[in-house]
């Protein structure tokens, strides 16, 4: 099936040439950063975490955002998204690739990668990250290859796939929750310190990746000969609708417990977040836009004639998925290390380099996501012609 | 099948370029490196095991060492002679051989291999020049 | 001859694979009835203690000048070096204000010598310590033998998860080559490379040789270290006779620094 991945237009060509240029940059500010360490980025011993974990704890959610149309075909014999199942499994595996690739380029020692297996550690949960989202790459490898075969081939698909189908769809809630972990087990960080976080993670996630998969059934029709289909649109568009009211009550849940209980370790990230904290607000106009945007998105979505239109569908889906990335991307992984535990403030923004090869491994991901949607369009022409 | 010309010439080609190391080298194999000794090696006879022993498993020697010092605290290595040494890369092994580039990197150059102890420990044979 | 080297290359090649030598080595002595085989053991002078523990009397320090030598007796020893950017500083003990390093323990009118007199923070040695919870490769570890939390840097693949676990700040990220920003290299001990995580290590090169960590001989007595577990310790004394403190005693981490305050 990868033969039509060679098939394309000029456009087609000139947008994968475009993508390997900027993966051909990343890769060089790359070997920058093994050669001088992870010094040229913006991160510090305050912020020891910056923008690339904030991207792989984002994309995890993409991943994991996939479920949301696996689960309705699957399990409530939706037989509508039977049409874009394939194209929710291609999403979630370019979103595992650019996870890892993340993990891997925020290493201080990526040569020592495998010690993580070679000294097995339960009792990490990134020992248990590394496992799920693994696991969940090959499941969707599995699945999605499998299934687009026999639809290519006219059969159904083998019978033995449909548990590990079934075992997909806890498993993306898993992938998500177990990143949320990383986080919410923490002592002394209170803004990660509780219990929703997982759930947050994944409100945002079923938002910002149905989201992300209304865009590209948009492009997708644009550019190909295949409907990714009226109806199947406006499903994922309720999907969103519902996911992103969640994840904007649950962000209030969180506002309301640490600013009535007024315990300083909890709101003083908060504060520093939408409001700066001695002075100190790099990131107030950000979050601001991210609520604002997350709020036109929630009005856009939740009025039917406002959802109906595909145009107006179109920016609600971009104003959803740069709020909830700003909101993840930005604030999530920065609000917990500011302040630091001992009360002192240190900001963070990334660096030029930092941010090339984080634009290098996007580039990356939409490159494996065109050779697969590629592959997966090609597939669907085929049988219909 | 016409293309079995192709074939050959390809498979030709490709094993031309992938044996390319060794045609290029032939015959002109670098002749192995004799270490040197400093005088306080020469007179200890023998290092903290048989020559042979060192010469071949050094570095799983060294490997057991830091392990054991690191994470057991047991630092003293008592040998077959009954003899006990600090188990310490900078302050026992480069203590005798002060001469680094002469001992080490020799062997390690020629087997082409470019172990990252020095990247922590201190070369101490600077000093002892 | 030969067999004995043989069964030397056999339990190297056992231990190799990450398992301690002492038990390997014992087992072949004793299977073979004679004792000459290579020992691996603790030094006869090294200190011992079921967890170390740390009392830091602060009511002995004044202004921040009085810890200037006990962090640099530290610094110098360890090979910890000092760079510009503040983003890529490293330190295994530093001064903080009251404020600081007792966040949650601030009062709004705090006693004016409190208020302004110095604390040193370190690694709490914790008994139980998130960071090692967190590594993903036990490359951050709490030694069984005396409980003081340790870094195997050769093992460090550099994610920082101890960093974000531990709530006292006492991690710091090589971001760079360490070796430029040291001034002076102590020869008898390594320094660090890019892209692992350091931090305090009580010194546990200097308690293997029988002696106490660099920080209790540059203090003037202000210091003491000692046994937690041993009733006639003379830190044990210390917290029987004085009131003391420890960071964030509320998360649970049980840290073994002790502040008489």
């Amino acid at each position: 099936m990868l033969e039509f991945a060679f098939k394309g237009s000029k456009k087609y060509y000139g947008w994968m040439t475009g993508l390997l240029v900027l993966i051909g940059i990343g890769f060089l500010v790359y070997l920058k950063q093994l050669d001088v360490g992870l010094g040229i980025t913006g991160m510090s011993r305050d912020v020891s975490w910056g923008f690339y974990i904030a991207n792989f704890t984002f994309l995890v959610g993409v991943a994991a955002g996939g479920v949301m149309v696996v689960l309705p075909y699957y399990l409530h014999d939706y037989k509508a998204f039977g049409r874009i199942t394939i194209l929710g499994e291609f999403l979630a595996i370019a979103s595992v690739v650019m996870c890892v690739t993340f993990i891997l380029v925020d290493l201080g020692q990526p040569m020592r990668v495998f010690n993580v297996f070679i000294y097995m550690s339960p009792n990490s949960v990134l020992f248990w990250d590394t496992v799920v989202l693994q696991g969940y790459l090959l499941l969707n490898l599995i699945i999605g290859w499998n299934v687009l075969e026999a639809e290519r081939n006219g059969v159904h698909y083998q019978p033995w796939l449909k548990p590990l189908i079934y075992l997909s769809i806890p498993w993306a809630v898993s992938i998500h929750t177990v990143t949320a972990y990383l986080y919410c087990g923490l002592p002394g960080r209170g803004f990660w310190m509780t219990a929703i976080l997982a759930p947050r993670f994944l409100a945002s996630a079923f938002a910002a990746g149905p989201a992300l998969l209304i865009l590209l059934c948009m492009i997708v029709r644009k550019t190909t000969h295949f409907d990714p289909g009226k109806e199947q649109i406006q499903s994922l568009a309720k999907i969103v609708a519902y996911a992103i009211c969640v994840n904007v009550f649950f962000l209030l849940c969180e506002v309301f417990v640490a600013f009535y209980s007024k315990i300083p370790e909890h709101t003083d990230h908060l504060k520093y977040l939408y409001a700066g904290l001695h002075g100190h607000n790099l990131l107030v106009p950000w979050m601001w836009a991210s609520l604002i945007l997350m709020a036109i998105g929630i009005v856009l979505l939740v009025n039917p004639v406002t959802r109906k239109n595909e145009s107006v569908l179109t920016v609600a889906c971009i104003v959803i998925f740069i709020g909830t990335y700003i909101d993840k991307g930005l604030g999530m992984i920065s609000g917990g290390f500011v302040p630091n535990p001992l009360h002192h403030i240190n900001e963070y923004w990334p660096t030029l380099p930092e941010a090339m090869i984080t634009l290098g491994i996007w580039a990356l991901g939409f490159l494996i996501l065109t050779v697969l949607f590629k592959m997966a369009i090609g597939v669907k022409e085929e049988v219909r012609a | 099948m016409n293309d079995k010309k192709w074939i050959i010439a390809g498979i030709v080609v490709f094993l031309a370029i992938f044996a390319f190391p060794f045609w290029y080298n032939m015959g002109k194999a670098a002749p192995a490196p004799e270490v040197k000794l400093t005088e306080k090696a020469k007179a200890a006879k023998q290092c903290v095991m048989p020559t042979e022993y060192m010469r071949a498993e050094h570095m799983q020697l060294l490997d057991v060492w830091r392990h054991n010092v690191v994470r057991n605290a047991e630092r003293e290595f008592v040998n077959t002679e009954g003899k006990t040494f600090n188990m310490s890369l900078s302050n026992t092994c480069m203590d005798c051989h002060a001469n680094k580039a002469d001992f080490c990197d020799k062997c390690h150059d020629y087997a082409s291999v470019d172990p990252y102890c020095w990247d922590c420990h201190l070369d101490r044979s600077k000093e002892n020049e | 001859m030969e067999r004995t080297r043989r069964n030397i290359l056999k339990l190297f090649g056992i231990t190799a694979l990450g398992v301690s030598a002492k038990p390997v080595l014992n087992a072949f002595a004793k299977e073979q009835g004679h004792p000459a085989e290579p020992q691996i053991r603790k030094g006869e002078k090294a200190l011992k203690a079921k967890q170390w523990a740390m009392v830091i009397d602060t009511r002995q320090f004044h202004s921040a000048h009085d810890l200037d030598p006990i962090i640099e007796a530290c610094h110098h020893a360890h090979n910890v070096p000092a760079f510009e950017n503040k983003n890529h500083e490293i330190k295994w003990i530093w001064d903080e204000k009251y404020h600081h390093a007792f966040p949650n323990k601030t009062t709004k009118f705090l006693n004016e010598s409190v208020e302004h007199r110095p604390f040193l923070v370190l690694c709490n040695h914790c008994e139980n310590p998130p960071c090692c919870r967190a590594c993903p490769t036990k490359a951050t570890f709490k030694r069984e033998s005396d409980g003081i939390v340790l870094m195997d840097f050769h093992r460090c693949i550099g994610c920082r998860f101890c960093m974000a676990a531990c709530p006292y700040g006492s991690r710091s990220f090589n971001f760079r080559d360490p070796r430029p920003g040291i001034a002076e290299q102590n020869d008898q001990f390594p320094t660090r490379m890019k892209g692992v995580v350091e931090k305090c290590n009580f010194c546990a090169e200097r308690l293997a040789v029988g002696e106490l960590p660099y920080c209790v001989k540059a203090s003037n007595g202000a210091i003491k270290v000692g046994d937690l577990y041993d009733p006639d310790s003379e830190v044990r004394q210390l917290l029987k006779e004085n009131y003391t403190i420890r960071r964030k005693q509320a998360l649970g981490t049980e840290p073994s620094v002790y502040y008489i305050v």
